[in-house]
């Protein structure tokens, strides 16, 4: 039987879609200097149909004149550009290889830099205040939570999250090792869950974004979970240069729990410390 | 009939999909020349396991994905826990951790709909066995980019109401037991 060979073409449809989306991430590059334009397509496709179906758009190119007339408006749909889902103590086996590999090694310092590299809505830097704590660095370190958006900064900062969610990060901070209650970290009022606040004042919230933006400070410890797989390979190679650059020698870089060094450009910086954890650290040279 | 070879297969899965997945896996012979990849609904708080499982069942090798993990030819790749398994391009995947659709993560929409945009009429797509009425969009999408769609027959799955909603919703090309389907994918061996 012949194999007959299809020169697979996208449907018209799809190559206008694209076409419409590199426009549009062009001009909110040019108007605003967010810049989506290596972020990986797959999703960002999904995401700005999602962001049509709710304004009941029928073209992209009428997201794109919304987006560039109406900053208020582009403030709402950045909701659309990035994803904002976290969740305290994630991957609760991360959080329990800092304890067993990054910790030792931080104690070491008189005083440590953390950052947290799209932080979102603050899960993870509640979560990581919470460890530092626990393991008695809290009081000589700093953490820097990072992310390009505002709201979910000043949701980070507020450190209140629905009670609902309580149960799940309860779970999560249990099976991450924690060695209190996580009710102890926090009180009810205003709706929701309030965190100590004495938890995030070594905290520095700032805007900072991995596609544009520099190194700006020497850390320790950068954890960034979860905001690669959003980045097509090319960004992905940026970001983590400038983990490298930021890293001190032998400091240590932490991955979601799908994403690897292996398929970028930076692979022989870092050797993995727990690999099954994608805890990595700045090789010494 | 003879059809076209297809540059990529997807597969989708849910309720009773484990069984059902060997059979079709096993079907695969180890000369399968494009990728296979596949969503089986699985609790996102726990390791799948799913992949180690069915190795032993597939002539072709059978992984979990990570985040852009090269597609070749005669792999398996899974979505894993937690993520969206979605095609980036011709080459690469990409993992997401959007919301879940209609309370799965991983979920099959996504995987379809991606694999659609990307590889167009050169895409096969098989939904199986599932409780849900996930893949059901993903199906009409692959069918609008001018894929090739093989559902399995309501009447023969141990869920039926995944393959019967997406019968309603957008149609087969054929639907098929696990039968047919293995002499089916017999006929596209190159
Ligand atoms: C899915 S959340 C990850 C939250 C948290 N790290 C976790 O794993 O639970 C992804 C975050 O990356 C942020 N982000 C997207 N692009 C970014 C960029 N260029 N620089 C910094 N952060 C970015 C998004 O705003 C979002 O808050």
């Amino acid at each position: 039987m012949p194999r007959v060979v299809l020169e697979a073409l996208m449907s018209a449809e799809t190559e206008l879609f694209d076409l419409e989306l590199k426009v549009l991430l062009e001009a909110v590059y040019l108007r605003y200097h967010y810049d989506f334009r290596h972020y990986a397509v797959s999703s960002l496709r999904r995401r700005m149909r999602h962001a049509m179906g709710r304004y009941g758009m029928e073209r992209l190119s009428d997201l794109q004149h919304r987006v560039i007339h109406d900053p208020a408006f582009f403030a709402e749909a950045m909701q659309y550009f990035t994803v904002q889902v976290s969740e305290m103590f994630r991957d609760p086996g991360y959080f329990a290889a800092l304890r067993e590999h990054a910790i030792p090694v931080l104690k070491t310092y008189p005083s440590i830099k953390v950052w947290i590299a799209g932080c979102s809505t603050g899960e993870e830097v509640w979560s990581m205040a919470i460890l530092l704590e626990e393991e008695g660095l809290l009081d000589r370190a700093v953490i820097y939570a990072t992310d390009i958006n505002p709201a979910a900064l000043e949701a980070a900062e507020s450190g209140v999250f629905p009670l609902d969610r309580m149960a799940l990060f309860s779970r999560n901070y249990q099976a991450a090792g924690g060695r209190r209650s996580l009710s102890e970290y926090f009180t009810t009022g205003y709706g929701g869950a309030v965190f100590d606040r004495r938890l995030k004042k070594q905290v520095v919230f700032a805007d900072h974004s991995l596609a544009t933006d520099a190194v700006f400070s020497e850390v320790h410890l950068v954890s960034c979970r979860n905001v690669l797989i959003y980045f097509n390979r090319e960004l992905q190679d940026r970001a983590v240069g400038l983990f490298h650059d930021s890293l001190v020698r032998r400091g240590f870089l932490g991955l979601g729990a799908k994403e690897s060094l292996q398929f970028g450009a930076h692979a022989a910086d870092f050797e993995a410390c727990a690999p099954h954890e994608r805890l990595y650290r700045r090789t010494a040279s | 009939m003879t059809l076209p070879f297809p540059q990529a297969v997807v597969i989708g899965a849910s309720a009773g999909g484990v069984q059902a997945l060997r059979d079709v896996l096993g079907c695969f012979p180890a000369t399968f020349p494009a990728p296979v990849l596949v969503v089986q609904h699985i609790p996102r708080d726990r390791p799948s396991g799913i992949p180690a499982l069915l190795d032993g069942s597939c002539a072709l090798p059978v992984a979990e994905a990570q985040d852009k993990e090269p597609l070749c030819g005669g792999v398996v790749l899974f979505a894993p826990p937690d993520y969206h398994l979605l095609v980036e391009d011709r080459t690469t995947v990409s993992l997401s951790r959007d919301e879940p659709v209609l309370y799965s993560r991983p979920a099959i929409d996504p995987l379809f709909e991606s694999a659609a945009e990307v590889f167009g009429e050169g895409l096969l797509a098989i939904l199986l066995t599932g409780a849900s009425s996930d893949g059901s969009a993903g199906v009409a999408a692959v069918r609008r980019e001018g894929g090739i769609v093989w559902i399995q027959d309501p009447d023969e799955a141990v869920a039926p109401i995944m393959p019967a909603s997406a019968i309603a919703h957008a149609g087969a090309d054929a639907i098929v037991t696990l039968g047919d389907l293995c002499r089916r994918l017999g006929t596209l061996a190159p």
